[in-house]
């Protein structure tokens, strides 16, 4: 499957090297090249992540570029970009050097940072955006913070166009946001939990698609979390606005009903929201308003999940899950054909990021995902690659996943030993 | 004694209790009540108990309840205030109740600013727990004290028309009252500023009524809850305690609209002069007394039932 071509045939694919060399639906071969029978399975580009955490430099406890990257290739994931909140802050070059570095050293796919807009992440003073380029960053967000004065986001936007540069915002009303745990309805009242009402989001990602067309900036809205905002997104859309989106696999399969009993394991931000969101986004996906899935992979240790509901931190990782999740829900339930979803899971976010990959091509880089739709695998803390386990989808058996992954010809993931390598 | 036993091992809430052990608890209590009117209130049942009272939030009436009923049953009580323990010095709560359980309490009675602690706690920890209160969520005993004054009063629960005006959304008190009086036959209504209604109060199973005269015209109890002057200041959901009070205050101004036989009631401490008048707070309509005695009856109810619990079970 190529959703860069939209193509989705039965047929080979030979590899030489790091490279892909012929696509066919059969190509003859001499004897001494190795064969890897894949019939029943599909190959698709690697796929791409644009929106994880990979918490190095300064949280290593909870993840390390090393087991954060392990995890991206178990899920069947070849790149990924990594959010600046790190500790310090990715507002420098110096660090997205130390990340693309790390990321050679002991990384099991390709990293692209992701720079912050401001220094510190305080939201007062742009980082310097072209060090940042030239140093590697791929795109610019303060993720996990939006860019809370809009004079400042403005100034963000109009200063990308210099460098053509993406802006990836979370957006977020904080003052309407403040204190919340959840989503504000239902269930936030059944629970007694101060909640978040969907207005926080919709306010900001307007506030957004305001600034962009005001500026003429491109801007990708990161993890959309409801039905309002999909809307608000359509529309900017139709208006020509340079806005493209992403969406999370939790916000297609899960809704607030996940939280019950103080559910930490389910408390992310955005939170979840009600079955009429789920619906909308999945509605979003399927029309094209939203562009990408990206899993907002946010490790946790147990000191930071294990307590007070509002205390707990935000977040769940989704590298292993996501791909398992988007055949359950959106191919096996929803009904879209499965080069659309490769589409959103490749070769759209590394178009959006302006980074190779998301294609099956001779001469391509070899990057390149087995999936097996069949098989049955058990999610479990010790099936688990990151170093964190804070998944709602602990214990889940999944139809569907990537068996092996090809990093530059080179097995970086291999469940069934397919590739000879043994991981 | 000769009690049965509660399903429940802990009281963590009304959510979590059913319709029968309600009532079971409220005959219980009933029984604890003619203790506590004897001239040496002391039975043995709970000789050689420890009960253990964490407080993590100031109070004077609700711990002083807990621990007179732990002391009425012959238990040994002790009471933590989190500013004085260990909590300062940074310790997680799962800590410190580990700690605590590790000297073998028999229940832990917490009161926490957070919703979903004891919840939380009860299962990281072995002993019974008892919610005093967590954060805007529930606040188990105040709801049954309230059934038990209001059951009292009428001989029933089942039928009777219930008016809670204040902070709704931000009160564990109305929110353990609303599930407590509709799981008992009762019909709630709710009423206050809009800024202070809960987003979904039909998940509880309460009706909103904007306008206080609509609200108390066909009831039969009233519960006001106090107003917290601290939320006056920044992003304050009322303008003004005057403005409350001349809207929502129960006062003898808004007297006519009430039934000639309604009860009025207020978990405590009462801002005199803001939600109720003093003349209604002392008046002859007003139970709030009989619900202080009432709770220390449910507090020895509850510990009883949930250690004849324990010792069933080993």
């Amino acid at each position: 499957m190529d959703p860069a071509q939209d193509v989705d045939f039965v047929g080979d694919v030979l590899v030489h090297e790091d490279r892909i060399e012929h696509i066919a639906s059969e190509i003859d071969v001499p004897p001494s090249t190795k064969i890897v029978e894949l019939s029943g399975k599909w190959i698709v580009p690697g796929l791409v992540d644009m929106h994880v955490h990979l918490r190095e430099p300064g949280e290593e406890y909870k993840e390390t570029i090393e087991t954060g990257t392990r995890a991206a290739a178990a899920g069947g994931f070849t790149s990924v970009a990594c959010m600046p909140n790190t500790c310090p802050s990715n507002d420098n070059s110096g660090i997205t050097r130390f990340i693309i570095d790390r990321a050679k050293d002991s990384g099991r796919c390709r990293v692209f940072p992701v720079a912050a807009i401001t220094v510190g992440q305080d939201g007062k003073g742009l980082t310097e955006f072209g060090d940042l380029l030239s140093a590697g960053a791929v795109a610019f967000s303060d993720d996990g913070l939006p860019v809370q004065n809009p004079a400042v986001m403005r100034l963000a936007l109009e200063y990308s166009l210099n460098f053509n540069a993406l802006i990836i915002s979370h957006s977020e009303e904080l003052e309407l946001s403040k204190e919340g745990c959840m989503n504000e309805g239902k269930m936030s009242t059944r629970l007694g939990l101060k909640g978040i009402p969907v207005a926080a989001e919709e306010i900001a990602i307007f506030r957004d698609i305001c600034l962009a067309k005001l500026t003429g900036a491109r801007l990708h809205i990161a993890h959309v979390s409801t039905a309002g905002s999909v809307e608000i997104i359509r529309n900017a859309k139709a208006q020509g606005v340079r806005v493209t989106a992403e969406t999370a696999p939790h916000y297609f399969s899960l809704t607030e009903e996940a939280v019950a009993g103080y559910n930490t394991f389910a408390k992310m931000n955005p939170p979840l929201r009600t079955e009429r969101d789920r619906r909308a986004i999945i509605e979003g996906l399927r029309d094209g308003t939203i562009d990408a899935i990206a899993t907002d992979h946010a490790p946790h240790n147990s000191l930071e999940k294990e307590c007070e509901f509002q205390l707990a931190a935000n977040g769940i990782i989704g590298l292993e899950t996501a791909l398992p999740l988007a055949l359950k829900v959106l191919v096996n339930e929803e009904g879209f054909a499965p080069v659309q979803v490769m589409r959103l899971m490749s070769s759209n976010p590394a178009s959006i990021l302006d980074i190779p990959g998301g294609g099956l091509r001779p001469s391509g880089i070899a990057d390149i995902t087995i999936i097996d739709p069949e098989e049955e695998f058990t999610f479990t803390r010790d099936t688990i690659h990151s170093k964190s386990y804070n998944s709602p989808f602990l214990g889940l058996v999944f139809r569907g996943r990537a068996i092996s992954t090809l990093l530059g010809g080179m097995p970086v993931f291999d469940a069934n030993g397919l590739f000879d390598i043994g991981y | 004694m000769g009690m049965g036993k509660l399903k429940a091992r802990h009281i963590l809430g009304i959510a979590h209790l059913g319709m029968e052990e309600i009532s079971f608890i409220l005959d219980t209590a009933v029984s604890m009540k003619e203790i506590m009117e004897r001239p040496i209130k002391k039975v043995p049942p709970l000789r050689g108990k420890t009960i253990v009272n964490l407080f993590f939030e100031p109070s004077t009436r609700t711990k002083l309840s807990f621990e007179l009923a732990a002391k009425r049953l012959s238990a040994d009580t002790v009471s933590i205030a989190a500013s004085t323990s260990s909590v300062v010095k940074g310790e997680t709560l799962i800590d410190t109740a580990r700690n605590i359980e590790a000297m073998r309490p028999d229940i832990i009675v917490i009161r926490h600013s957070m919703s979903g602690a004891p919840y939380m706690l009860s299962r990281h920890v072995g002993s019974a727990i008892i919610n005093a209160g967590d954060g805007t969520n529930e606040h188990p005993s105040q709801a049954l004290l309230d059934l038990m004054t209001v059951r009292e009063h009428f001989g029933r629960i089942d039928g009777l028309k219930v008016t809670i005006i204040g902070d709704i959304a931000h009160s564990r008190v109305a929110h353990s009252d609303i599930l407590a009086f509709t799981r008992m036959g009762a019909s709630v209504t709710v009423c206050g500023p809009a800024t202070m209604m809960p987003p979904e109060p039909g998940e509880l199973g309460a009706k909103v009524c904007l306008d206080l005269k609509d609200a108390i015209r066909d009831a039969d109890v009233v519960m006001a809850l106090r107003i917290q002057k601290e939320r006056l200041g920044r992003l304050s959901p009322f303008p003004s305690e005057r403005e409350y009070a001349d809207r929502f205050g129960i006062s003898t101004a808004i007297e006519p609209y009430l039934k000639k036989d309604v009860i009025i009631m207020h978990p405590g401490p009462i801002n005199r002069g803001v939600e109720l008048s003093p003349e209604i707070a002392d008046g002859i309509n007003s139970v709030i007394l009989k619900q202080v005695t009432n709770g220390v009856a449910v507090r020895m109810a509850l510990y009883t039932l949930l250690l004849a619990d324990l010792q069933e079970h080993g």
